[in-house]
């Protein structure tokens, strides 16, 4: 597979300025966590996914997203716009009056991508899993991949889907978390310490990768041996190294910019550091 | 006629569910079942030996539970849960809320043990606040049937129903009464006409209304006798046309009465014809350990609870 990394930079820097340009329009949302995210999103939805933007429910005979960590939704809403599931003037709407682009991601508005409302934390993996389950009763043998965060690994509905999957030998079920070590209170460390990652996602039965969530190369070699674990009966984690706030330099490696927006000037700032490449909404 | 609504057989509401479960195995292949380490005492077995693939055992995790039952119905299978209501409901509200009521997944939460006649077992598991939590959940239908025949009828119509629902039934064997035809999700049914005063029930606290309607009739008071099943949507062209007529209501529900089915009728009856009430339910309290009729005689819901307070409005 040839794969252009070139043109997934380019989607990754417009992608970011989206992010910026949303958040401060409305000053508010969660900037610093959707630009962790935004490689691995690009790269999962104009790579990786078989998907329509056409939009069907119940996704039969495609890859399947979702996310569990739904306050990242400036994000996830810029990459399905740019994938075509809705106008990207649509943007302008984010947590606005009457918008489909609801703070945090919903279905009660309709809008295309969306499979399930998520915001309250640690249930999106449980989710995922029904959808797996559902593809294999309908023998489908497209993959379904959840995003969720490192902070929401506190949730203990996490740890109960953590041990459904391997029992039920979930192998179409790719689970990614984003590693940024950060929550809102401070570093995950001194909130509540995540411990040793790897050994829990081992020992509950999952086979796990590491990844580092800003290299596409790594990504895609990462996420092809993920695919490729297919039949061997285990579910697969790929703990995925990012860092909030990743492309603007002000806003790396801090809590800080997790749920709070640029103002006018900072946006100058942050956006004189993302080349707009696709071109604004 | 009341004196013609009797019973041969005791049977309890959650095998109208197993059994109802049984058929929908054979009838629709898009329905699936889930069950957080209960199958036993939510009557499932025949399901899952005639649908192996179709039934999750998902051990005690209720939580996720409820999210895998969004997923399967996220991708157009019909999901079942089963566990008892207490875990059916406040133990994962917030999962229902956001993954399931929000969403609005095609969900069927089955929740048995409900209320002070699952016994023995005690306040921790006697739930009696959970309709009106489920009630409160902008989309979601709520269903309490009243005897085997009801739940089992009950069950197949809401299997054919889109959206979210909340089925609550019990432990206990109780009189089987009901026809299994003419169900209708959200459509009162009307067992006994009468002028003097409207007796509204639902659940197992049907019959006792049943009772207590036929030896108000042999004193000389005229009941009409409707029996509420779905406590949401509910039937408000019903309940107002008999209340229009009677001027007087009383609602027994096993149940708190704040959140309760009482409290649904009272802000109906507020809002489009003021009228006086009476409630049959558990004030403000958690049960108790005992035996079932014992437990609704120590909480105010015996037949004789039922008549007091319809005399209490007619004096």
């Amino acid at each position: 597979m040839s794969i252009d990394i070139a043109s997934l930079k380019d989607m990754a820097s417009q992608v970011r300025r989206d992010i910026i340009r949303q958040t401060h329009l409305v000053n508010s949302g969660h900037p610093g966590g959707s630009l962790g995210c935004t490689d691995f999103l690009v790269l999962l939805y104009f790579e990786i996914m078989k998907h329509d933007p056409s939009f069907n429910m119940e996704g039969n005979g495609e890859d399947m997203f979702f996310l569990s960590n739904g306050h990242i939704s400036p994000v996830w809403y810029s990459v399905l716009s740019r994938s075509g599931y809705f106008p990207v003037e649509e943007l302008n709407t984010f947590r606005k009056i009457n918008s489909r682009l609801q703070g945090h991601p919903a279905t009660h508005e309709g809008l295309p991508g969306i499979r399930v409302a998520s915001g309250s934390l640690g249930q999106g993996m449980s989710v995922a899993i029904g959808a797996a389950l559902a593809k294999r009763l309908n023998k489908d043998d497209r993959f379904v991949y959840v995003l969720t965060g490192d902070g929401e690994l506190q949730e203990g509905q996490v740890w109960e889907a953590a041990m459904f999957a391997p029992h039920y030998k979930l192998d179409n079920l790719i689970v990614t978390v984003d590693w940024n070590g950060q929550q809102i209170d401070g570093p995950n460390e001194k909130v509540m310490s995540l411990g040793d990652l790897k050994g829990k996602w081992t020992s509950f039965g999952w086979t796990v990768f590491e990844m580092d969530g800003h290299d596409f190369n790594s990504m895609i070699q990462t996420i092809q041996a993920a695919q490729n674990e297919r039949g061997k009966g285990k579910p697969v984690c790929i703990l995925m190294k990012t860092e909030m706030g990743k492309g603007v330099d002000f806003m790396e490696g801090t809590h800080q910019w997790h749920g709070k927006a640029t103002n006018a000037e900072q946006t100058e700032i942050a956006l004189s550091q993302l080349e707009e490449t696709i071109g604004d909404y | 006629m009341l004196k013609d609504i009797t019973y041969t057989d005791k049977k309890a509401t959650r095998d109208g569910f197993g059994a109802a479960m049984t058929e929908l195995g054979r009838e629709n292949p898009k329905v699936v079942a889930l069950c957080a380490d209960l199958v036993g005492s939510l009557k499932i077995q025949p399901f899952i030996d005639e649908n192996p693939d179709r039934f999750f055992q998902v051990g005690i995790a209720e939580a996720n539970m409820m999210g895998i039952a969004a997923g399967l119905a996220t991708a157009g299978k019909i999901p079942f849960t089963s566990t008892f209501a207490n875990f059916s409901t406040g133990r994962v509200y917030d999962q229902i809320r956001q993954s399931i009521a929000y969403s609005h997944k095609n969900v069927k939460i089955c929740a048995s043990h409900a209320g002070l006649t699952l016994g023995e077992d005690g306040a921790t598991h006697q739930i009696l606040e959970d309709m009106g939590m489920m009630k409160m959940l902008p989309g979601m239908v709520v269903i309490n049937p009243a005897d085997y025949n009801q739940t089992k009828a009950a069950t197949k119509a809401i299997a054919n129903h889109y959206g979210p629902v909340y089925l609550r039934f019990g432990r206990p064997g109780w009189p089987v009464f009901m026809p299994e035809d003419g169900f209708e999700i959200g459509k009162a049914i009307m067992l006994n006409k009468g002028s003097d005063i409207t007796l509204i029930a639902t659940g197992h606290m049907l019959w006792y209304a049943v009772e207590a309607a036929k030896k108000l009739e042999a004193d000389g008071v005229s009941v009409e006798l409707i029996n509420i099943h779905t406590i949401k949507p509910l039937d408000e062209e019903a309940i107002l046309k008999s209340v229009r007529k009677t001027g007087l209501c009383v609602v027994a529900e096993e149940h708190q009465q704040l959140g309760g089915l009482g409290e649904s009728v009272a802000g109906l009856l507020a809002r489009q014809h003021p009228t006086k009430m009476g409630f049959v339910a558990v004030q403000d309290s958690f049960g108790e350990s005992g035996k079932p009729d014992q437990l609704l005689e120590k909480y105010g819901l015996s037949i004789n609870n039922i008549i007091e307070k319809c005399q209490a409005l007619l004096s």
